[in-house]
């Protein structure tokens, strides 16, 4: 029996352990396995090894190897950084401003620390998911110890324009966080250039193993650690610290920064002709996120009158995997709170579908997705009380 | 191959039974939300079997929604055509639930949304034609139109935008 198509497109959410990764990682699960706070050799080798992948995690960045720490994900390091600067910082104010489309971390993170005596703005954003640098600044107050955006979206690819939104943290003395883990090894990030405080970033999403993020800390930024300890990290982040995940971490990064402007053009041309494809061929579809200033395997669209969970379905049992944000298909039935921040109308909010390349993405998946797409939305569209604008208008209040 | 849902809900899903629009429905019954993220549409044609009993002559739907809502709808129309009236009224969620050999516990909704739309067509037929009403109907119309009215209101200004 021929073995059944399967054309993962959903790097967005996580990615497979590039081979050269994983031989990189081996020695250290059963050979240089040792504790690195061990003062023995095999603890030592172990030791150097973690401060050689720190060094090429930074140099990704542009940062200093004593200014990274390591930690399980992202999610741990915005946690760390959201919570770490609030505690560090109280004398000095307890407001934080943080973007209406971060990820679920930075927002459940915000809430919490809005019930333990922390003020939480949230900004605005255009139809685009941009932020106004402008409305950053009047946002600031005296009381105002940070602001944490993500660098690049990861449901709609907007990429936003942090170097305005630094300068004006600069000028009004506030610390600047972002949550770059969508953008780290994807386009070019240089935390000296643009004056970035904390940046956080995960191995998993560039092609490393899951368990691994790190956390940018600018020197003289100080932090409260969550977890307190043997005093790993610096004292900022105790646990016997996972060097193979890390060594891992690092070969990815490695790779990413010598392959990233032959990839990234290469992954920008596949997704380019998804994009031209499915608006070309399929009516009542719009791109959501900016059509230029997007991430270059990003493209999220929201097909009208038909729902998501239906198409990723449908899409799936032609062996296509993607991603949507329909409310049907999260835990809680809530729709994503990117597409609604960005004031999609529910019938398209409902109806989107991200789709993300990566390494292995070849020209002939997105032609396999472009010739059975139409014919998806068609089946769809045909059992939905709802065919066009008009059907809508009469049938809906 | 998704294992979320059972063999049976996939089958609906991907051949549903008796979609579309009926000409001249004898009953329509509209049901759900768009902002809500699902929405059934259910037209019937109603006739006389031999003992002169209103049935179900023909049945069909039209759904916005995930893959447990259209499976559910499709479910609906196979289970209630060719019942007279009063049986087509007792069939319950449950009834759904056997026949797809199963729902995800978070997608139970959707089989009440199938229910739903099947009792208001049923409703519309009755009142178009000036029919006696049951009390339990009438109970369960005046719920659902309640139940939009509340979903209305809390997204008014998401409607507004529209």
């Amino acid at each position: 029996m021929a073995k059944k198509r399967r054309i993962y497109l959903d790097y967005g959410a996580t990615t497979p352990i590039d081979k050269r990764v994983i031989n990189a990682m081996l020695p250290y699960f059963d050979k240089k396995f040792g504790n690195t706070m061990s003062l023995h050799s095999f603890g030592q080798e172990a030791k150097l090894a973690l401060e050689q992948s720190r060094e090429i995690i930074a140099d990704l960045i542009g940062a200093k190897a004593n200014e990274v720490i390591f930690t399980s994900s992202a999610t741990e390091s915005n946690n760390l950084a959201l919570k770490g600067i609030a505690f560090a910082n109280r004398k000095k104010g307890n407001h934080i401003i943080i973007s209406p489309i971060e990820h679920p971390c930075i927002m459940e993170a915000a809430k919490w620390l809005e019930k333990n005596g922390f003020e939480i703005s949230r900004l605005s954003i255009d139809e685009n998911g941009i932020v106004d640098a402008k409305e950053v600044e009047k946002l600031i107050k005296k009381e105002t110890i940070l602001v944490s955006i993500m660098y690049a979206s990861n449901e709609i690819g907007t990429i936003q324009p942090v170097k305005e939104i630094i300068a004006v943290c600069k000028r009004k003395g506030v610390y600047f966080h972002t949550d770059a883990t969508q953008a780290f090894g994807k386009i070019p990030i240089d935390v000296n250039k643009i004056n970035i405080d904390l940046l956080s970033a995960s191995a998993h999403k560039l092609y490393g193993p899951k368990g691994v993020g790190c956390l940018f800390i600018r020197k003289g930024v100080k932090i409260e650690p969550l977890f307190h300890g043997g005093g790993h990290e610096s004292g900022l982040r105790s646990a016997t610290v996972n060097v193979a995940g890390i060594v891992g971490f690092a070969k990815a990064a490695e790779l990413c920064k010598k392959e990233m402007k032959k990839e990234s053009k290469r992954q920008r041309n596949l997704r380019d002709k998804l994009i031209k494809g499915v608006l070309e061929n399929i009516k009542d579809v719009k791109l959501n996120g900016h059509p230029l200033k997007r991430l270059p395997n990003n493209a999220n669209f929201s097909f009208s009158f038909v729902e998501g969970e239906s198409l990723l379905i449908q899409l799936d049992l032609l062996g296509i995997a993607v991603s949507t944000g329909s409310a049907c298909s999260s835990d809680k039935l809530l729709p994503s709170h990117v597409l609604s921040a960005i004031k999609l109308k529910p019938y398209q909010i409902h109806g989107s579908l991200r789709f993300t390349l990566g390494r292995w993405t070849k020209e002939s998946d997105i032609d396999y997705v472009l010739k059975v797409l139409p014919n998806v939305v068609k089946k769809l569209r045909e059992i939905s009380p709802y065919k066009n604008h008009e059907t809508l208008r009469v049938s809906e209040p | 191959m998704t294992k979320i849902y059972s063999k049976k809900v996939i089958e609906h899903f991907k051949s549903p039974h008796n979609f579309g629009k009926l000409k001249n429905p004898d009953g329509i019954g509209k049901v759900g939300n768009l902002i809500c993220g699902d929405v059934m549409h259910i037209y019937i044609k109603v006739g006389r079997d031999k003992n002169k009993k209103e049935t179900i002559k023909d049945i069909r739907f039209e759904t916005f929604g995930c893959v447990a809502a259209l499976s559910t709808s499709s479910a609906v129309t196979d289970l209630a055509k060719g019942k007279i009236l009063d049986r087509a009224l007792q069939i319950n969620k449950e009834n759904i639930i056997k026949a797809l050999g199963g729902l995800p516990p978070i997608k139970t909704h959707c089989s009440v949304l199938a229910i739903d739309a099947l009792s208001e067509a049923i409703y519309d037929y009755l009142a178009k034609n000036k029919r006696k009403i049951p009390k339990q109907l009438q109970k369960k119309h005046k719920r659902i139109k309640r139940e939009l009215e509340v979903i209305e209101k809390r997204y008014k200004s998401l409607l507004k935008r529209k």
